[in-house]
């Protein structure tokens, strides 16, 4: 197993945000925690990927307990936060420590790879939302993490561009095998997306259900498949009791 | 316009053109605001021409103008400058070395914060000018207590600006670095100190202004040689002309200096997205 979660929760100041979670998620599977504000979802994706150290349970990824950061781990997330002062190249690089030559080459790489192979120069004051985005996806593939996490990080973009963008994780994900968990609210992006989608209710959040997708990639977005388990999911997050 | 357009596509091309017109807009503003102030002059020299002003109370320009070249002719005017010159710079380096170093550890250590910065707060409390007195009395009239009180002067203003700099970096940023395992010693030289440096250089700016601020205090209150001197010198001689002349060259290098600095903090963040230019 990619990843592995035992009984997970998480307590802030006495008030349990989650509990009871458990989840895993095999090699190169794209898994959606699916859920309403508040039911802690960010939450869990923090410990898992050991920047909230401080949670309850077991979590294992590559069979290793996390208990800080991971190097297999990389994290996009919902703003790009890229550093103002450095140009795109120099933020996607940030978080390689190999030779200068070697990172620059890297990062230009995986700059194409994104659609900003002539963007390196430019600063985040220069680039639109949807490009600044790219940078931040950019910059968490250059390590080539075996587990990708995502926290909602297409909720700020227009359509089109969010479009865009989840076919541009697709393709990355068909040439690397990455593992990826990602955390959204947005039924039709996780239809589209997951394999697996986990969802998650009430407060403290716990799981209700797991609904399996299943459906051959690339999905047509208007499928009647998916427009069926669209209302399953609305179902089961049973919006008007919460 | 259009035309030209066509004929050259280059973005570059064109972003020498959008630089080249900021330029000019440059000029012509500096133009503009330039009108006024050379009006009052022509006026003043008129008037004083026409003895409407006392000559023994506000001399006519050109009398300051032939004052300070005078001055420059004979050597003493690069004496007193650059004597003025010296204990600024002097003050604003030991001010800004020391508010660098105490604000940075009040910025990075909680605890740091809790047993220094009241202390710091309540000397800021204190008018600068009141320590003119106990200065004197514990170095003399020398270098020293003069370079002590500009350096204390600039301190208050770097010290602050480094503090709420370091302190205010952005926590989504320093995730950023945690997300990538930097150490603390990492985290410190890539992320908060380039993002704490627009509010040091803030701070560098409005300290540099008390120092030509104190210089005059510390000058007037007793030197030999110095522009604040000068200000001493024409009050007791009864030449306002030399009064006059010495507070333009206070304006002209207090300007100048900004200036310097100024572009120096152009060229550090000039990954900045500003819409006002200060």
């Amino acid at each position: 197993m990619a990843l592995e979660l035992k009984n997970v929760g998480r307590t802030f100041d006495g008030q349990t945000a989650v509990r009871n979670v458990n989840l895993s998620a095999g090699e190169g599977e794209i898994i959606g925690l699916l859920g309403t504000s508040g039911c802690g979802k960010s939450t869990l994706l923090r410990a898992i990927s050991g920047l909230d150290g401080n949670y309850d349970g077991e979590i294992r990824l590559n069979g290793k307990l996390v208990d800080g950061v991971q190097e297999s781990a990389g994290f996009i997330f919902q703003e790009p936060r890229l550093f103002p002062w450095l140009t795109v190249l120099e933020n996607v690089t940030f978080g390689l420590s190999s030779k200068a030559g070697d990172k620059e080459k890297k990062g230009r790489e995986i700059l194409r790879k994104v659609g900003l192979g002539d963007s390196e120069n430019l600063y985040p004051k220069e680039l639109s939302g949807g490009m600044a985005q790219r940078v931040a996806i950019a910059r968490a593939l250059v390590t080539s993490p075996e587990v990708l996490l995502l926290d909602e990080p297409f909720s700020a973009l227009d359509a089109f561009t969010k479009m865009q963008l989840q076919d541009l994780l697709l393709d990355i994900w068909k040439e690397a095998g990455t593992t990826m968990v990602l955390v959204t609210h947005d039924i039709d992006e996780a239809l589209y997306l997951c394999d697996r989608i986990v969802i998650l209710r009430g407060r403290p959040g716990e799981v209700v259900s797991e609904i399996n997708v299943g459906e051959p990639r690339p999905r047509p977005r208007g499928s009647t498949r998916l427009a069926e388990l669209k209302t399953d999911i609305l179902e089961s997050l049973d919006l008007s009791r919460s | 316009m259009v035309k030209q357009a066509i004929s050259i596509p280059g973005a570059s091309r064109q972003a020498t053109k959008d630089k080249a017109k900021v330029k000019t807009g440059g000029v012509r503003k500096a133009l503009l605001g330039g009108i006024l102030p050379l009006v009052l002059v022509i006026i003043w020299e008129a008037l004083s021409r026409a003895e409407v002003f006392p000559a023994y109370q506000l001399p006519a320009p050109s009398v300051i103008l032939s004052t300070i070249i005078g001055m420059a002719q004979d050597g003493s005017l690069w004496s007193h400058v650059g004597i003025t010159v010296y204990r600024v710079f002097a003050g604003f380096l030991i001010g800004s070395l020391v508010a660098v170093v105490l604000g940075s550890v009040v910025g990075f250590y909680k605890k740091a914060e809790h047993v220094l910065d009241p202390t710091i707060q309540a000397f800021r409390s204190i008018p600068s000018l009141a320590w003119v007195p106990l200065f004197i009395l514990w170095m003399g009239i020398g270098e020293p207590s003069k370079v002590t009180m500009i350096a204390v002067g600039v301190f208050f203003p770097v010290y602050l600006n480094t503090v709420s700099g370091i302190a205010g970096v952005d926590r989504k940023l320093i995730e950023v670095g945690h997300m990538y395992g930097l150490n603390a010693y990492q985290l410190v030289t890539r992320v908060i100190l380039p993002a704490a440096l627009p509010s040091f250089l803030t701070g560098l700016r409005s300290g540099l202004g008390l120092g030509w601020m104190f210089v005059v205090a510390a000058e007037l209150m007793g030197a030999s040689q110095g522009l604040g001197y000068l200000l001493v010198v024409g009050q007791n001689t009864l030449s306002p002309e030399t009064i006059i002349a010495s507070i333009i060259l206070f304006a002209v290098i207090g300007k100048l200096s900004d200036w310097i600095l100024k572009i120096i903090e152009e060229r550090a963040l000039h990954y900045q997205d500003r819409a006002v230019q200060s």
